[in-house]
């Protein structure tokens, strides 16, 4: 006799649960090498601290009541609730603090899209350490975490997430027309992008920039692609991705970077750099991450901040996919 | 067990040609078309209408319905593919790159009623909400969500133009080439709702692990099929 369990959960057996614990042990080896400690905070939490954290409120967040009436919700990512964690206890000790953690997070997302609504996260926060630097350790840490789970063709991404706002302000297209067009972007809709584009009535150059810029893509030459196509307003809008970019050669952690002028995140409290996370083996996106300045902020502790986190179920299957890729290579 | 998208391809990403997801049914021959202006050879694909994959050197194809496109390419399975932006409408929350518009298969998607029939807004009046008959009810539920109105949406797998004259729903929501099947059961169009053509969409790491050769190719079909 067979009993339900409820849509986008699962049993995790042995076999499998052996080789979880493995990666999880190694991931959690690298963050500590790296000085990261280890941290668990509760699955549940008040929503509004987690609303407090993502000023959408955490649009697919599951909630209930407790015994009195107050309402919770599960965490669905860990990111806030570290931040709550570092806004509480260590109120009266200096930054920088740095925090890694493997644990479940919850989104009511809809179950027929293929991803789990309970998954495992495994990641870090640097909190304390502004950009460039903090930024790059960040990387650091990350790619160092890839090496451990034996990822070593995965690629790293790198964004901005103010990058295609500012450049919009810079072309004076009006604010009420930016937030349609971020959406576009947002939601991978190039042909939406460029209809709403066309709708502006710029100049045909300035249309043009905001079309090519976010399909820029790949080694340090598409900063020098993207100031070809449109000057000064180009030039501000990606200066801080280039200085971030800059100072990740500088350490020697490019091997694995990848810029790309047009990614965007869906989480609410992204700030200046974004990352992504992408392995030849898999289909999906293993992880991201980035700076979230503003958050600590609304935490009653302003600090600067980045992280990134890496879904540990698809890390798993990038992990099985390379093995076997590379038994069939080399019999 | 794992559902689908989770599970990866059986293959990897930046070996090979790229896969190209080809719908079977309207867009069938614009796509080859489109396929053949570019440069390649298509004449067996048309032939041969039993096999399912066809290596064309550059590319392989490979023939599936269209609604089953986004499922392909969002799991990486195929690293592009072609589908009707109604197909994109109705499964919004598959996570593919939406690159081109192929700009044939042309057609409309609409909210149509029967010829003289006041049912559709007596409906909405007297019983507070329209029974709308569709193959795209989430297209549909959406619709009337963000023109602030209440509809009964009732899912229909084939031949929804029936179900006005049956008697199962006031109106329906369909796709609309010429109109012809809409006159031939007495229906016409009430209200448009969007317009439809053929999508070139991509997997979203496929389009940043092999850039040059996605934008290549979305380059050469952009100029084709202007």
């Amino acid at each position: 006799m067979t009993h339900p369990i409820p849509p986008g959960t699962r049993d995790i057996l042995p076999d499998e649960m052996r080789e979880l614990r493995r990666l999880r042990a190694a991931l959690i080896e690298a963050f500590e090498a790296a000085g990261y400690g280890e941290v668990a905070t509760p699955t549940i939490e008040y929503h509004d601290v987690l609303a407090r954290g993502d000023v959408r409120g955490a649009p697919a967040a599951y909630r209930f009541f407790d015994e009195r009436g107050e309402l919770l919700a599960m965490r669905p990512d860990m990111t806030i609730p570290i931040a709550r964690l570092v806004a509480g206890r260590f109120a009266a000790t200096e930054p920088p603090f740095r925090f890694c953690y493997v644990g479940n997070a919850y989104r009511a997302i809809r179950p027929q899209r293929g991803q789990m609504r309970e998954f495992m996260q495994a990641g870090v926060e640097l909190v304390g350490a502004p950009a460039p630097e903090g930024t790059v350790e960040v990387v650091e840490v990350l790619g160092a975490a890839l090496d451990a789970a034996g990822l070593t063709r995965a690629v790293i991404g790198l964004g901005d997430a103010d990058l295609y706002r500012q450049l919009l302000s810079e072309l004076g297209v009006a604010e009420e027309r930016r937030q349609a067009i971020l959406d576009r972007l947002a939601a991978h809709d190039l042909v939406g992008l460029e209809l709403e584009v066309s709708e502006l009535g710029l100049a045909d150059s300035d249309e043009q920039t905001l079309l090519r810029l976010p399909e820029l893509r790949g080694g340090p030459e598409v900063l020098e692609r993207a100031r070809q196509l449109g000057g000064q307003a180009v030039d501000r809008a990606i200066a801080r991705l280039a200085a971030t970019y800059e100072a990740v050669v500088a350490r020697g952690a490019a091997g694995r970077v990848r810029l790309d002028l047009g990614l965007l995140r869906d989480l609410g409290y992204y700030t200046g750099a974004i990352l992504e996370v992408y392995d030849p083996a898999l289909g999906h996106v293993l992880g991201g991450g980035g700076r979230y300045d503003q958050l600590m902020r609304r935490f009653g502790r302003p600090l600067p901040a980045a992280g990134f986190a890496l879904h540990l179920e698809r890390v798993h299957i990038a992990q099985a996919e390379e093995e076997r890729l590379a038994r069939e290579t080399r019999p | 067990m794992r559902s689908a998208g989770v599970a990866g391809p059986t293959r990897a990403i930046g070996e090979g040609p790229l896969r190209l997801a080809v719908p079977g049914g309207a867009l069938f021959e614009g796509t080859l078309d489109a396929l053949d202006r570019i440069g390649f050879d298509t004449a067996r694909v048309r032939a041969e209408s039993r096999a399912l994959m066809f290596d064309l050197g550059e590319l392989v194809l490979v023939t599936m319905r269209p609604s089953d496109v986004p499922t392909y390419v969002e799991a990486g399975a195929a690293d592009l593919g072609v589908t009707g932006k109604d197909v994109l409408m109705e499964q919004r929350d598959r996570v593919v790159y939406e690159l081109l518009d192929l700009g044939y298969g042309a057609c409309r998607m609409v909210l149509a009623g029967r010829v003289g029939d006041e049912r559709l807004g007596e409906s909405e009046r007297r019983l507070g909400a329209m029974r709308i008959a569709t193959k795209y009810p989430r297209v549909a539920e959406r619709y009337f969500e963000d023109t602030g109105r209440q509809a009964e949406v009732i899912e229909v797998k084939g031949s929804v133009e029936l179900a006005p004259a049956a008697g199962l729903a006031d109106g329906i929501v369909d796709l609309v080439a010429t109109g012809r099947t809409l006159s031939d059961n007495d229906l016409e169009v009430r209200e448009e709702i969007a317009r439809c053509t053929a999508r070139l969409v991509a997997n979203r790491v496929v389009h940043k692990l092999r850039a040059a050769e996605v934008d290549s190719l979305v380059e050469r079909l952009r100029e084709a099929t202007r």
